[in-house]
Order: C-alpha cells, then sequence, then structure tokens
C-alpha cells in the first residue's frame, strides 16, 4: 500500500479498512499535493457518462464503465493490453493508489474497483459515499480536466476466477449461499428489469434457487456511505443468513450493483472467497434449462442440476 | 438514415451532432443539457400537469401545450421538460428535443422517425439502456401529441 491508510472508529470495524477513504480524507490528502505526485489517482466513475463533465473532484480522471471497460464486441471486460493502455493515459501506474468514487451510492464506481481488481491492481479504495457525499458536504467541484502524465502500467492478464462467477461456476456453486441484490419485484420475477428501467430483454423472471434477496442498497446509508459493520452484519449474516467462511455468489442484472454488494461482504465484512456473477439475471434469464425459482420464497436446489 | 424527414431545426441538430467526434458529440449533449429551459412557474407549482417517462433511467417528466400561432389559424406544441442537473445524459436529449421540436405543429412532430435519437451518432458512446430511454421519451412526446391533435379535430 503506497498511500497512508485511513484510521477512524467506523473503518476500524470493517475487515479490511485500508479499502475505503472518507471525504475529510481525501480532501486533505488533495490539499496536502496529492494526486499532483502521481501515487494518488482519483477515478471517478458514474453511471451517467456525462455526469463527470458537469464538475468532479478536483484532479479527478474519468473512467467510464461502457466505454472504457468493457470490450466493445465480446461480452467480457477489456484485455490486459486495453487496460494497461486505459490506466496509463489517466496517469494511473502499477504502484498507484487509486481512489474510485461515483454517482449513485457509488454503485458504478464499486463496479470499476472490481475491474481493477480482476486485474490485480493492488491498491484500489472507495471513496466512502461518493459524488453525493463529497457534494453534500460542499466540497469544491472542477470541471477543468486533468492532463495526467501518462502512468507506468505493465500488460497484466486479468485474474477472473477468484472474484467473478460464470454461469457454470454458479451451477457449481448451488447449495451455497447466493445474495441476490435486485429489487423485491425483480427477485420474485413480477419484473425482469429494475422498476423505473426499461425492460431489457430476460426472457423469464425470477431468481436463482436458494438466493437470499439483499437489495444493494440496503448497503448505504442515507448519505450514500456504507452502512457500519454492525448493521452490515444484521444484513447479511441475520438476515441472508450467511455464516463466517461461507463461499458466496452475489449477482444482479448485469453485474454492477452486485458489484456493491460484493465490496461490502468481501472487504467489509471479510469473507475471503465472494465472486460476482456479472453474467447475472440478462444471462441466467435467458439460458436454457437453468433451475429458476418464482415468488419470494428462495426455494431450494433441483436434485438434477449438472 | 437521411435526416429529410426531419423538421429544419432538428435536422440542423442532427446535422451537427454528425460533424463532430464522438468526444465532441458527447461535448454538445452536454450543451443542450445546460440550454434546457427551466420550466415557467405555472408548471412549477403544477408538478400533477407534469408526466414521468419511465423508461428513463433517470427521473425525466414533460407535458405539452397547445398554442395558437401567430398566423391565428394553426396550433403549434409547446414541450415542457424537468430532469435534475445530475443527469446530464437525460437532460441533453431533453434539450435536443425542445430546440428542435418546441412550437411545431402535429404533424412536423409525428413525421420525426421514431429512431430518430440513433442519428445523433452517440450508440456507441452511451449504453443501449440509454439510448432506448431517449427514444421512448420522443415517443411519449408523440403519442401526446396525437392524443391532443385528435381531440381538436
Amino acid at each position: 500500500m503506497s498511500y497512508p491508510v485511513e484510521q477512524n472508529e467506523k473503518f476500524a470495524k470493517y475487515a479490511h479498512p485500508e479499502r475505503l477513504v472518507s471525504t475529510e480524507w481525501l480532501a486533505a490528502a488533495l490539499e496536502g499535493g496529492a494526486p499532483t505526485d502521481g501515487k494518488l489517482v482519483v477515478v471517478e466513475s458514474d453511471e451517467d457518462v456525462l455526469l463527470y463533465e458537469t464538475g468532479h473532484i478536483p484532479g479527478a480522471v474519468k473512467i467510464d464503465w461502457h466505454t472504457d471497460l468493457n470490450d466493445e464486441v465480446t461480452r467480457d471486460y477489456v484485455d490486459g493490453a486495453a487496460f494497461a493502455a486505459l490506466a496509463s493515459a489517466k496517469g494511473i501506474s502499477r504502484d498507484s493508489t487509486v481512489v474510485i468514487y461515483g454517482d449513485k451510492s457509488n454503485w458504478w464506481a464499486a463496479y470499476a474497483l472490481w475491474v481493477f481488481t480482476l486485474f490485480g491492481h493492488e491498491d484500489v479504495r472507495l471513496l466512502d459515499g461518493g459524488r453525493d457525499k463529497w457534494i453534500a458536504e460542499g466540497r469544491e467541484l472542477t470541471t477543468e480536466v486533468p492532463q495526467p502524465a501518462p502512468g507506468e502500467y505493465p500488460v497484466v492478464e486479468r485474474n477472473d476466477a477468484p472474484i467473478r462467477a460464470f454461469k457454470e461456476d454458479v451451477l457449481a456453486h448451488l447449495g451455497k449461499p447466493l445474495i441476490d441484490v435486485r429489487s423485491p419485484e425483480e427477485y420474485t420475477g413480477q419484473r425482469t428489469h429494475m422498476p423505473a428501467y426499461p425492460e431489457e430483454g430476460a426472457l423469464r423472471g425470477g431468481h436463482i434457487p436458494t438466493a437470499a434477496s439483499i437489495p444493494w442498497a440496503r448497503a448505504a446509508a442515507e448519505d450514500g456511505s456504507y452502512r457500519s459493520r454492525e448493521e452490515l452484519e444484521a444484513l447479511y449474516l441475520g438476515e441472508a443468513g450467511l455464516h463466517e467462511g461461507d463461499e458466496v455468489v452475489a449477482y444482479c442484472r448485469i453485474g454492477e450493483r452486485s458489484s456493491h454488494t460484493w465490496f461490502a461482504l468481501k472487504y467489509l465484512l471479510g469473507f475471503q472467497n465472494v465472486r460476482n456473477y456479472d453474467g447475472s439475471w440478462t444471462e441466467w434469464g435467458n439460458a436454457v434449462r437453468v433451475p429458476i425459482v418464482k415468488g419470494a420464497e428462495r426455494g431450494s436446489v433441483p436434485a438434477l442440476v449438472h | 438514415m437521411s435526416t429529410n424527414t426531419l423538421p429544419a431545426a432538428l435536422a440542423e441538430i442532427v446535422d451537427d451532432f454528425q460533424a463532430l467526434t464522438e468526444p465532441e458529440r458527447l461535448q454538445l449533449l452536454l450543451e443542450f443539457s445546460r440550454g434546457l429551459p427551466e420550466l415557467p412557474e405555472r408548471l412549477l407549482d403544477h408538478p400533477e400537469l407534469l408526466e414521468q417517462v419511465v423508461e428513463c433511467q433517470s427521473p425525466l417528466f414533460l407535458t405539452i401545450e397547445q398554442e395558437r400561432k401567430d398566423d391565428g389559424g394553426t396550433l403549434g406544441y409547446r414541450l415542457f421538460f424537468k430532469a435534475p442537473p445530475e443527469a446530464p445524459t437525460t437532460r441533453g436529449f431533453a434539450g435536443v428535443l425542445h430546440e428542435g421540436l418546441d412550437g411545431l405543429t402535429a404533424s412536423e412532430i409525428l413525421s420525426v422517425p421514431d429512431d430518430m435519437p440513433e442519428l445523433l451518432g452517440l450508440t456507441r458512446a452511451i449504453t443501449p439502456l440509454r439510448m432506448r430511454g431517449m427514444t421512448a421519451m420522443l415517443g411519449r412526446i408523440k403519442r401526446k401529441v396525437a392524443a391532443a391533435d385528435r381531440l381538436q379535430s
């Protein structure tokens, strides 16, 4: 870890406090001259492709999940060469401390952080509360787009297995805990897309058998920051019924909302083996002969799944 | 696709977008988001007169009003939009429709092809989900205008 880890009472209770920074911490770091030294790079990653341009944290660069992190042709993430080119262009080196923030309680920021983790970027952190908290606190914004000196980023092969689950992995995982982070309407199969979002073309509605329904936003407080360790434990150990040491798979619709939950389970509660199923419902709800449960009950693992 | 069935103002906007590179197109969309006029006070006090376009990813409300044109005969349609500043893409597209269609007649507005948003050349930069939101916004305007026009005749 190349940049000092923030110490505060809330973060100290989390399993990996080094994965979060507060708005106060970031403001102090910026006043202290970062990120001009290139050791700390602040990245904004939003759902809305134009939001960064309306004003962002001074010195922050933009990474767009759709145009920068997704492969243009295959439904996959960019490869090592494209990631290295992207990181370098944004002034990020392999040993940089990267702090990511974004709109909607860091929903897309967590997704970007997850993709950075696929490439094994060691020191990548979330700004707790994200863009909304920074703005709510009246902190500085600018429309000036930085022109960072290119970083030195090697071509690293993506290592998906530890944190990414594919459909076959999920089938093999059945019987172990799953967290469905979509809205209750999507979980029960009443609808196949987010409330107030357009239809996204899943042919079947419902959830993966035995998945617990914990909508992602329940892990976030009113101000967009993560809930305290106690609150998260009540949610995931209590309500979802996870136990220490469990292997967990989280999913949503395309893997973005579940990245937020993945972060909470892995870094805040310290589950070692948590994977994000990015194929999620847009794959599962269209796949042939995979088991689906409709309604509010979690359901049971079908006997004949191979 | 060509722009020859588009009303003149909208055709001009589409031409402007098409002449630009992708980053410049996004910048132009941002300018449209800044240019979207505020609601007049009579609508500010009456949110129930605005209808939400649920297909849009961000909250977008719109309504139309009929207006007798200066020539005394033809009816034009005024367009009103409300979208939060934290949804600049949605606001930008509302801005395009406002500048391109505000005050036009029903037949002019209804002649706009449903896939007009694709003419802006943003389909790579903007997710399919958001493009569909834009198409839905145009569709909603056309449905409202068609309904008001039927009542008129």
